[in-house]
């Protein structure tokens, strides 16, 4: 009963305490410019730099976590498995702060010489890919993040594709098909869904990740209207919370930023039913009938 | 017209799933790696155990913020580890029909996916902006809902599995309902809680976006709950952020012992789940 009683708490408070902001003008957040000086706070950098950064994560971590997956299921040897399974649950524990220092000291020098000055010297005519290089960008954010939902993708993908009824399997071997035939025709077409679904649940992850993503994204609130490159410091809704809440004084500003907060517990909440609802249905399908 | 035989293009998918498992594993080595590397250096007996020196001089520590996030943690503990072991029985025992069981079931699950960052927004209007001064009551309770989630699934799944025929014969013995719960259901089930508890302990461990706006940092020794309260997570985030040399090897250090205590957690959870299928 507590349990639901701070769930509609949670809803109440953040409400309330984002009205002054919604009072004054309810678009304004919609915005795009976030002067705190001049009490004009538009979040649209914010709230497209975080719908971009996760969905680059998305597109990087599904090829990864589903190789991984594919390659745990059907081609690893059982000690490879046992070393692998302890990978994937280490990598899954490591906090994202910890996530955040690597990427800012260690990986950010490294993407500014080793990918960002090449492509942008050589494809810079290409607007995603143009501007100098700072290192810290939408893109690391992007990588770093990849990093942080492969675990999850991966764990509920294995489950998924292991859990392949063994007659469809057999038979499929049994008229000469290779591994990743059946991969192919079976095991994948078996758990699609369920694979959209931790897709769905990994993106709800993305989407709320807060302290690596402020660390390396560099908190710009420029992008993407003064240049759309992926290479450019950027700002999501959790980097605009957590770098400014601490030291707005503007009562304004502080509840523009806690309607922020609203807003992305809006999406991640929509994106977490969604991945449920096909969960449920598909179980439906597969036990109820 | 086929490009590649068959044989062929098994062989080439192999060598790009192989390909694509490393660009994943590479990571956690590289992190862990670079942490010990970086971290080694910096801890001394003076790091974990003195006060942070004033700024631009070196030298001190970081044991303020050692001790306060075990406070912090063990706080949030007493409140979330209760909730959520009672909210897992609630589930499993009595949620069977009804509405409300499904409608707790789903704030469950929904509040665990609730960005950590929003939780900590919650506790900051509830509490820091009512009292008007940070304070760790606010993290305690941001890091508590946080655990709530996390033990009332553990508690729910290994309680689930305990046979039903020792919940009838408990019946039969004309034991009442919340007795059969408690010391049949749960005493059979504690392994699985008690592992669901630590992960959930080493889960908010690392978590810092609730602390960065409820118990904020602090310099000194923590002096009372109600006070703002240093923290190794949010220590590693201002000190990994700020660019000051010896900050930032002090925050390594800090990260090298956040990581060790989530891990051995970790560890030991592992270790003891495996004696759970091995021996009884």
């Amino acid at each position: 009963m507590v349990v639901v009683f701070f769930f509609i708490m949670i809803f109440g408070m953040l409400l309330i305490r984002s009205f002054p902001a919604m009072a004054r003008d309810p678009l304004m957040i919609f915005g795009s410019t976030w002067d705190v000086e001049a009490g004009i706070f538009g979040a649209a950098p914010a709230i497209i730099g975080t719908l971009v950064s996760s969905s680059i994560a998305i597109l990087f971590a599904v090829p990864i976590s589903l190789a991984i997956a594919v390659f745990f299921t059907e081609y690893a040897p059982s000690q490879i498995r046992t070393g692998l399974s302890v990978v994937i649950d280490m990598l899954a524990t490591i906090p994202s702060v910890i996530f955040g220092i690597w990427g800012l000291w260690i990986v950010a020098p490294l993407m500014k010489t080793f990918v960002q000055e090449p492509i942008s010297g050589s494809l810079g005519f290409i607007p995603i890919f143009s501007g100098p290089a700072y290192g810290l960008s939408l893109l690391l954010a992007s990588v770093i993040l990849t990093f942080m939902i492969v675990p999850i993708i991966t764990s509920i993908s294995i489950s998924l594709l292991s859990s392949t009824p063994v007659e469809l399997r057999e038979a499929m071997i049994s008229l000469g098909a290779t591994r990743w035939e059946v991969v192919r025709h079976v095991a994948l077409p078996f758990s699609k869904l369920g694979i959209f679904a931790a897709v769905m649940l990994a993106l709800g992850r993305a989407l709320g990740e807060t302290m690596a993503v402020t660390m390396v994204i560099g908190n710009s609130f420029m992008w993407p209207f003064s240049s759309i490159s992926i290479f450019s410091p950027a700002s999501t809704l959790t980097s605009k919370i957590a770098s400014e809440l601490y030291e707005a004084i503007d009562p304004f500003h502080v509840s523009s930023l806690i309607e922020l907060g609203f807003l992305l517990l809006m999406i991640t909440l929509s994106v977490n039913s969604l991945a449920r609802l096909i969960v449920s249905r598909y179980s439906q399908r597969r036990y109820g009938t | 017209m086929r490009i590649f035989g068959r044989r062929t293009k098994e062989r080439l998918i192999l060598s790009v799933l192989v390909l694509l498992t490393g660009v994943a594993i590479v990571p956690l080595f590289w992190i862990v790696g670079s942490i010990i590397w970086n971290g080694f250096s910096a801890i001394s007996l003076e790091f974990l155990t003195s006060l942070p020196a004033p700024f631009g001089s070196s030298g001190g520590g970081i044991g303020n913020a050692i001790l306060g996030t075990l406070l912090i943690n063990c706080s949030a503990s007493i409140f979330g580890i209760p909730v959520g072991i009672l909210t897992g029985i609630y589930l499993s025992e009595y949620s069977s029909k009804g509405r409300l069981g499904s409608l707790v079931r789903i704030v469950v699950e929904s509040l665990s996916g609730v960005p950590s960052i929003v939780i900590g927004l919650f506790a900051f209007t509830l509490i820091v902006m009512t009292v008007r001064h940070y304070t760790g009551i606010a993290a305690t309770l941001a890091l508590g809902l946080m655990m709530i989630p996390l033990v009332a699934k553990a508690t729910e799944e290994s309680m689930r599995v305990v046979s039903n025929d020792l919940r009838e014969a408990a019946i039969a013995l004309g034991i009442p309902k919340y007795n059969v719960a408690i010391r049949v259901v749960l005493s059979m089930a504690k392994s699985g809680v008690i592992s669901g508890s630590l992960l959930a302990f080493a889960r908010i461990s690392g978590e810092t976006a609730p602390l960065l706006f409820t118990s904020l940092f602090s310099f000194y020794w923590p002096t009372g709950i109600d006070q703002p309260i240093a923290t190794l997570q949010v220590l590693i985030y201002n000190y990994a952020i700020s660019g000051f040399a010896d900050w930032v090897s002090k925050a390594w250090g800090a990260s090298l012992l956040l990581v060790l205590i989530v891990l051995v957690i970790n560890l030991v959870v592992r270790v003891l789940g495996k004696q759970k299928y091995v021996g009884v």
